[in-house]
């Protein structure tokens, strides 16, 4: 069997604050095969997009320190890399959509000039000319389907819709043709009436290039429509992973169950319920697994020892004592 | 700074918890704390100056011709002027006289500044914001040292007509500042509650609308303290201030610029002590403006 | 088209201000008790000259009348008589004005150079020596006025070091350049005089350096916060991810986004200074507008007074004209604003 694209163990990352560190990511482990899209999973807050940062070795350090763990893409040890190494990795092996557009694009600079640097630097060694670095974003922005790309290159994000934005950061991040993607939130920011259009474009890119994709987002549903498999993050931690139609099936970690009972049902079976309490506060974690706190199923030893990934079938893996002897 | 409805007895308690809390993160940044214990310290050597200072008596009209610029020494640890008075003491009434002017003008110029903004916040898109605003600009336009400066040429000088000219060209940087604010939470909602509920004007500007502001005005409050005496010297030094013999630290720069550079001590300690004061102002300025705004940590 | 609407709006504005401030001024300076013109000419003028030259002056009529004579005369370069000097005070501001103009011009240059390198230098090596030094710096640069600078300097480099010169604007013993634009150091630069110029240029520095240390330092903290804050935004992280070398992350794509506030800042910090300028001509015996009104304050020269308020006034407006201009080049978001209402 190959090994994964992207292997992702023990991942461990903080931030240094005014009154010490928060601990966000507490032994992060997933892993990414090629051709693969792979759904990533959790609330507002839980450490997905310190998770794709730290990977891609883009955190902002400091505040962040990367405390420990291993991140291996393509055989390579990311966490290893020397900065050369990084921005070869960056020019043709990942690359990353992120959540608010309006934030991603730098607003001094026009459209033209990000993008066109983007592929400039995505392709050094092509030696490409001013010309054909122009042509190939004005055909970066007819994939995402942009009408009157001449133009848009002259303008400032300030000047574009929200949803332009996000398609400008989508042709952005395929021009390079990478091999792995990093989806975070793609469409959280936007309209509701443009997020499936925009969602729809990405799925059907993503297909054409056979890109490995990790989505992240907060949405079940988007999750269930889009990936194969999904990793359902709490607190800087997975609390589960499974194929996708599995974990909808029948979700084991409390986590996850309080989550599929939280989403109001069409089909009228009352008030949704959520969960109780609130998600911990990472400059003083709970000891032992962090959803413990909140959990109805808890256990003595839930607060004294961080739960390991137990197997729970091919390709399921739960972090939680309920599951400690293969049930 | 997250404004919140503070009207209400929950909202008091909500205060107090986050006045402790606020408390708390001040104490741990040690430059507050030290800005504290400097404006603590000048502020205990003004008031107690006649039992602090070793010559009380060199703060009026003294006169030792025998003891006249004589340089820092264990006696007179700033040295003595040209007209043998210890420097020092004279230093910490010049404490004194700063520090007057600074309560006195701020006392004068927030209350009237910040109502000011506050109205023209309310009240935006009336005559009565267009005409406050415009007359703030006008005070504004000209650097505010020059307007000073030019009222106290224009009135005879002395320290009180200094806080009078100063007073007069500082309200409008605290009604611009509380204006800012005042606008932009002017539609919150729950402004717009009060409104609706049949609130008093009065009501909403001082109950609702005021409370949001105190952290920025207390910042102000506390560098502007370190400014108003940078301005009060800077008008004593030309002469449109405190006269002879009132100590007064820019006074005292001027006088001892006449002496440079043999007898040295007599222009620069002085010119030191000014620093000090408003280095104390500023980090505990700065402190306060910290604390209140790390709130959502 | 719509930038010109903006500008033009600015300029009406400052143009509203300037007379408002006119007429605050003025107004102040006829408020104050006593006779001016009894005090221009001394105690014993006998009283009919002394009425004579009242009416002369208006001070008979009521002061709206007063304020329109002036308005009148200002408006066509007649700024009155100066009682200290006993010249027209267009006269006067216009022979001390260039000096002004050129140790403030010096001023700005320095500050915004250097206040902007020190923030960017600290911001770059954040945490470490050098960012800790110039924060120490700048905290109490921001603390000192001015005229403290002043004296420091003149006694360190004036007094005790003696390498630079404490007086006026140029050593007596080199010949002027020809004026041809009242700025010394430009003068002897087109005149091809280099003593001139290095001479001229020494001068400068004290008094230049003592005014521009404290917007210096103010600069450089807020520059720093500035790129700190703008270190962790999101698009510096993608311009990251898309491998663009982190030097030019750094001089291009983040430098200009940080510099905005800075800017912003100028203008206000030039004002301040504008104001400092006062004591640190005094103490140089800088042959400028502000010495000039610094000794007309003193002795209570009412023309000369409001005339110089108005003509600091005016520099403030065009310099916060001028700024507003660059900060609206820089960000395009000012300049376009919500073109797209997005």
């Amino acid at each position: 069997m190959a090994p994964p694209l992207l292997d992702v163990s023990g991942l461990r990352v903080g931030y240094d604050v005014y009154g010490g560190t928060l601990r966000v990511l507490n032994g992060v482990n997933f892993y990414l095969e090629e051709g693969e899209k792979v759904g990533l999973v959790g609330e507002t807050g839980c450490g997905k997009t310190t998770t794709a940062k730290a990977v891609l070795r883009i955190l902002p350090e400091p505040p962040a320190r990367i405390m420990g763990g291993e991140v291996t893409f393509r055989k390579a040890s990311v966490l290893d890399m020397s900065a050369k190494e990084v921005r070869e990795m960056h020019a043709h092996g990942v690359a990353m959509i992120f959540q608010d557009p309006t934030a991603a694009l730098n607003p001094v600079f026009t459209i033209g000039d990000q993008l066109m640097t983007a592929i400039r630097y995505s392709s050094l060694e092509q030696k490409l000319t001013r010309k054909e670095i122009r042509e190939r974003a004005l055909r970066a922005l007819g994939e995402v389907a942009l009408p009157d790309p001449a133009r848009i290159l002259d303008n400032y994000p300030i000047q574009l819709s929200g949803g332009m934005r996000q398609r400008i950061c989508i042709a952005m991040a395929l021009a390079a043709n990478s091999q792995l993607m990093i989806a975070d939130e793609p469409t959280t920011s936007l309209d509701v009436t443009i997020q499936d259009q925009v969602l729809r474009l990405l799925g059907k890119l993503v297909l054409e290039k056979d890109t490995s994709t990790i989505l992240i987002t907060h949405s079940l549903g988007i999750v269930r429509e889009w990936t194969a498999r999904v990793y359902v993050m709490y607190a800087g931690t997975m609390a589960e992973t499974a194929p996708t139609a599995e974990l909808f099936r029948e979700p084991l970690h409390p986590y996850t169950q309080g989550l599929m009972k939280a989403v109001p049902k069409l089909t009228g079976e009352g008030i949704a319920e959520g969960i109780e309490g609130r998600i911990p506060n990472y400059l003083d974690p709970p000891r032992g697994c962090r959803f413990h706190p909140r959990c109805p199923h808890r256990m003595d030893i839930c607060s004294q020892e961080l739960p390991p990934y137990f197997e729970a079938g091919p390709r399921r893996q739960v972090a939680c004592f309920l599951y400690r002897d293969g049930n | 700074m997250t404004p919140r409805r503070i009207g209400t007895s929950a909202g008091m308690a909500r205060l107090l918890d986050r006045t402790r809390r606020a408390w708390y993160r001040f104490r741990k940044n040690s430059l507050s704390v030290a800005g504290a214990v400097i404006v603590l310290l000048v502020v205990c050597l003004a008031v107690f100056a006649p039992l602090l200072a070793p010559y009380p008596s060199h703060a009026g009209t003294f006169v030792d011709f025998d003891a006249s610029s004589q340089g820092p020494s264990l006696r007179h640890l700033f040295g003595t002027d040209a007209f043998g008075r210890d420097i020092l003491s004279r230093v910490f009434f010049g404490f004194r006289l700063s520090l007057i002017m600074g309560v006195v003008v701020i006392s004068l110029t927030a209350p009237v500044g910040v109502t000011l903004g506050l109205i023209a916040g309310y009240l935006k898109g009336s005559w009565v914001e267009t005409l406050i605003m415009r007359i703030t600009d006008i005070f504004v336009a000209v650097p505010p040292l020059v307007l000073a400066l030019a009222v106290c040429s224009i009135l005879t000088p002395s320290v009180f007509n200094a806080m009078m000219a100063v007073s007069l060209m500082w309200w409008p940087w605290y009604c611009r500042m509380v204006y800012g604010i005042a606008s932009s939470i002017r539609n919150e909602f729950y402004v717009q509650a009060a409104e609706i509920t049949g609130a008093s004007r009065f009501h909403i500007i001082f109950k609702e609308m005021l409370p949001n502001c105190f952290g920025p005005i207390l910042t102000k409050v506390s560098l502007d303290m370190g400014w108003v005496i940078l301005i009060g010297s800077a008008l004593s030094f030309v002469g449109l201030g405190a006269q002879p013999p009132t100590p007064d630290l820019g006074t005292m720069v001027a006088d001892g610029g006449k002496y440079l550079p043999d007898q040295w001590w007599i222009a620069i300690f002085p010119a030191i002590a000014i620093m000090f004061v408003v280095f104390g102002f500023n980090l505990l300025g700065d402190g306060i403006r910290d604390m209140l705004e790390t709130e959502s940590l | 088209m719509r930038f010109l609407k903006y500008i033009v709006k600015r300029i009406l504005h400052s143009i509203l201000v300037l007379f408002g401030l006119s007429i605050l001024v003025f107004v102040i300076a006829r408020v104050i008790p006593g006779d001016p013109a009894r005090m221009a000419l001394g105690p014993r003028a006998p009283e009919n000259v002394v009425q004579r030259f009242r009416e002369s002056l208006h001070l008979d009529k009521p002061i709206y009348a007063q304020y329109y004579f002036w308005l009148r005369g200002a408006l066509q370069g007649d700024l009155g008589m100066s009682l200290f000097t006993k010249r027209p005070v267009a006269a006067d501001i216009a022979e001390f004005f260039p000096a002004t103009f050129e140790l403030m011009l010096f001023t700005g240059v320095v500050m915004s150079v250097f206040g902007i390198l020190l923030g960017v230098v600290s911001a770059r090596y954040s945490n470490r020596w050098p960012d800790n030094t110039i924060r120490v710096f700048s905290y109490l640069g921001v603390c000192t006025p001015a005229f403290v600078f002043a004296i420091l300097f003149l006694l360190l480099f004036g007094y005790v070091l003696q390498i630079l010169p404490t007086i006026g604007r140029i050593s007596p013993s080199i010949p002027r350049p020809p004026t041809r634009t009242g700025l010394l150091t430009l003068d002897s630069l087109l005149a091809g005089d280099l003593r001139a110029f290095w001479d001229s240029l020494k001068h400068l520095i004290m008094p230049g350096v003592a005014l521009a240390l404290g917007p210096i330092a103010q600069e450089a903290r807020i520059t720093r916060s500035s790129m700190s804050e703008n270190l962790q935004r999101d698009f510096v992280a993608l311009e990251r991810s898309q491998a663009i070398p982190e030097r030019k992350i750094m001089s291009k794509y983040l430098l200009r986004i940080s510099v905005i506030p800075t800017v912003s800042i100028l203008g206000l910090d030039f004002a301040s200074q504008l104001g400092w300028a006062f004591l640190v001509e005094l103490i140089f015996n800088w042959p400028g507008v502000s010495r000039y009104g610094i000794n007309v304050m003193l002795h209570k020269d009412l023309n000369a007074i409001v005339a110089v308020i108005m003509v600091i006034g005016l520099t403030f407006m065009v310099v916060n004209i001028i700024v507003d201009l660059i900060v609206s080049w820089l960000d395009p978001r000012i300049r376009l604003g919500s073109e797209r209402g997005v």
